[in-house]
């Protein structure tokens, strides 16, 4: 510790660590611990806050599983099937996102020369300088009943009546997908752009197709960032709010729009707080359960 | 099974610039070829179009009496062995071998067996379950040879494999790679702008120099009867002196150089009046001070003499300050060589070439 004052001078290191220090206390621990701590109360008026009916409670948790006491269905299937469905329908994002940005990362990182590479890539950044919701907007325009895709599809013949893209939910993905795609690229980017392109013509060379050069040579090497595209991806979706809400069909519900409700229209924080509490458990137990299949530790990922 | 390779006329453009110029030779099957030559000359360029990695502009690379045209570096009977070696370092020693095994299906067992082979024929035996990094740069550098070998190529094309690593290393290197060529048969390609790597190893040397084929022979044959002079000069040490031929006489010319007429071997045909250069080695030049007088004589001044060991290189002045190299066996008897002192040195005209003036290896 005084060796990191001596280094970095007073000021610098005072500096330094009140930065780190306000970070991570005031936005991150302080924030969730509120939400913590909200999550296991009664949704109570103000006037009773701090009163002797203010104490701790599983409710809220109950509530998510088994719904209100005296229902007739066991469970609360309603929110448990729009939460499974929410997690379930990242992980088919996350995968339609690799799938996608793989390619593109590999022809960037190694195929592309300098200035091709970097037109790609501001081509990439571009639309993102658009705001999230009227990104969202447009997609709605894409893909409406009398958008420009129905409009393509109608004047080639292809189909006699247009498709109802957003009741299908094919909008929806198509939103999701593109939101965060850019958290998918740059990761496999970094990674694949630091493997010596002689790697894969050495396997070449050896005689190998070119999806095993892939599978043997450039996935693994890319392991990190394949590890950090998904994991970003897999939680900015399922934590999405925007795209669900306005690409949404009338069907599809995400479970941040349950917990939106909960927060807004229904007035009830702590059971707003409680789902949102579930779900970010949920989203980082299934992450690390991924990373340790994949035999990713957490150091790799922030390289 | 080693194949022979044949390159046809073989041109290869990037744009505007001409990196192989009409390169036109036969490799034998079971040879040690060397492409030698400064950086730039375009030899490693003809690797990759034997490789596959690219195809000629023009002309036709066959292996085996086979054209290779339209077919890929997976698809060739040869291997490559990278400058960087290129191995892939998250795999074991021998999952790197077998890997061009893996690739053609091979079961793991068999993988392994082939594996452990190769490990002996390198002499890293039991070393297959390390990490690549755990291995000295000389091991890398056999597991990269074994890599190659595990395909059973044909053709083994080596580029500039032995650069990275230290002299010691590197000469003892030279002994191992041709050892490995000759127990295994097959021909060899090699990459190299080190003359001292192509000389001890190669069965044949073709020595290049901006894109074009120089000269092809044995390396007493480039070394000694050097064909141009980008050869004569590039290829070990040498004096060119310039001039006009005043005479030609059976197979001798004699040069007109600011030192007066100088005589060597006209090996390519010159015709008095020609403007040519004049090429002697260090070795080949003899101190003469008081000794007796061969048929060429050059007087000069001593500049200062370096201590190499086994042999002094003495450098010389001589008129219009031409400065002149010669190297004199450590034999225990040389006279110092003091600077400034008169020296009066000279060659058998035998021992010297007259070649058309041409371009010239800066050092």
């Amino acid at each position: 510790m005084t060796g990191f004052f001596r280094r970095n001078g007073i000021v610098i290191s005072t500096y330094l660590l009140l930065a780190v220090f306000v970070w991570v206390a005031i936005m991150i621990v302080l924030p969730q611990a509120y939400m913590l701590d909200f999550s296991f109360r009664f949704n109570l008026p103000p006037g009773k806050i701090g009163g002797p009916e203010d104490v701790y409670t599983l409710k809220n948790y109950r509530y998510l599983l088994f719904g209100r006491p005296g229902d007739e269905a066991m469970f609360n299937v309603l929110h448990l099937t729009v939460f499974l469905r929410t997690i379930i329908a990242s992980i088919f994002v996350t995968l339609i996102n690799f799938a996608i940005c793989y390619p593109i990362a590999y022809y960037i990182a190694q195929v592309a020369k300098g200035g091709q590479a970097r037109a790609l890539i501001l081509i990439l950044i571009l639309p993102f300088w658009v705001n999230e919701i009227l990104r969202a907007f447009a997609f709605r325009i894409l893909f409406g009943t009398s958008g420009v895709i129905n409009a393509f599809l109608q004047t080639f013949g292809i189909i006699d009546q247009p498709i109802d893209f957003i009741r299908a939910d094919i909008a929806l993905y198509a939103g999701l997908s593109y939101a965060y795609i850019l958290l998918m690229v740059f990761p496999l980017y970094n990674a694949i752009e630091s493997l010596d392109h002689n790697q894969v013509e050495a396997a070449r060379d050896l005689g190998s197709p070119w999806w095993r050069i892939h599978w043997r040579v450039v996935m693994p090497h890319a392991k990190p960032g394949i590890a950090s595209g998904c994991t970003l991806v897999f939680m900015l979706t399922a934590g999405a709010l925007a795209a669900p809400q306005i690409l949404g069909g009338p069907s599809s519900f995400w479970f941040t729009q349950i917990i939106y409700r909960w927060f807004n229209t229904g007035g009830n924080w702590p059971q707003g707080a409680a789902y949102a509490i579930v779900l970010l458990l949920a989203c980082l137990i299934f992450v690390l359960t991924v990373m340790r299949l994949f035999k990713v530790s957490l150091g790799e990922i922030a390289k | 099974m080693s194949a022979d390779v044949d390159l046809d006329h073989v041109t290869i453009r990037f744009g505007d610039f001409t990196a192989v110029q009409d390169a036109h030779l036969g490799i034998k099957g079971g040879e040690f070829f060397s492409f030698l030559g400064p950086s730039g000359c375009g030899k490693t360029t003809i690797l990759r179009a034997v490789s596959g990695f690219l195809e000629p502009t023009e002309g036709d690379v066959r292996i085996g009496g086979q054209s290779m045209r339209g077919i890929g570096p997976n698809k060739r009977p040869t291997a490559l062995i990278f400058q960087n070696l290129a191995l892939f370092p998250l795999m074991s020693v021998a999952d790197n071998i077998a890997f061009g095994l893996e690739v053609r299906g091979v079961g793991k067992a068999e993988r392994r067996k082939r594996a452990d082979e190769l490990l002996d024929l390198i002499a890293l035996q039991g070393q297959g379950d390390k990490k690549v990094s755990e291995l000295s740069g000389g091991q890398k550098q056999r597991v990269a040879i074994a890599r190659a070998l595990a395909v059973e190529p044909e053709v083994l094309l080596l580029d500039e494999p032995l650069s990275a690593l230290d002299l010691k290393l590197r000469q003892h290197m030279r002994t191992e790679l041709r050892a490995i060529q000759q127990r295994v048969g097959i021909t060899f390609i090699y990459i190299t702008h080190d003359q001292g790597e192509a000389l001890t190893m190669s069965d044949r040397i073709a020595v290049m120099s901006q894109g074009v084929i120089q000269q092809v022979g044995t390396g007493a044959d480039v070394y000694e009867n050097s064909q141009t002079s980008f050869v004569a000069s590039f290829v070990g040490e040498n004096n060119p002196f310039v001039g006009r031929i005043t005479a030609v006489d059976s197979n001798y010319a004699v040069v007109e150089s600011t030192f007066g007429p100088l005589r060597g071997r006209n090996l390519s045909g010159l015709r008095t009046g020609d403007q040519a250069m004049l090429f002697v080695r260090p070795e080949s030049l003899s101190y003469l001070n008081g000794g007796t007088v061969p048929e060429n004589t050059i007087q000069s001044t001593v500049v200062n003499s370096e201590f190499e060991g086994s042999f002094f290189s003495v450098f010389l002045q001589g008129e219009g300050s031409k400065s002149i190299v010669m190297s004199m066996t450590n034999s225990g008897d040389l006279p110092a060589f003091e600077q400034g002192a008169a020296a009066t040195v000279g060659f058998q005209a035998d021992r010297a070439v007259v070649l058309p003036v041409g371009e010239v290896a800066d050092e």
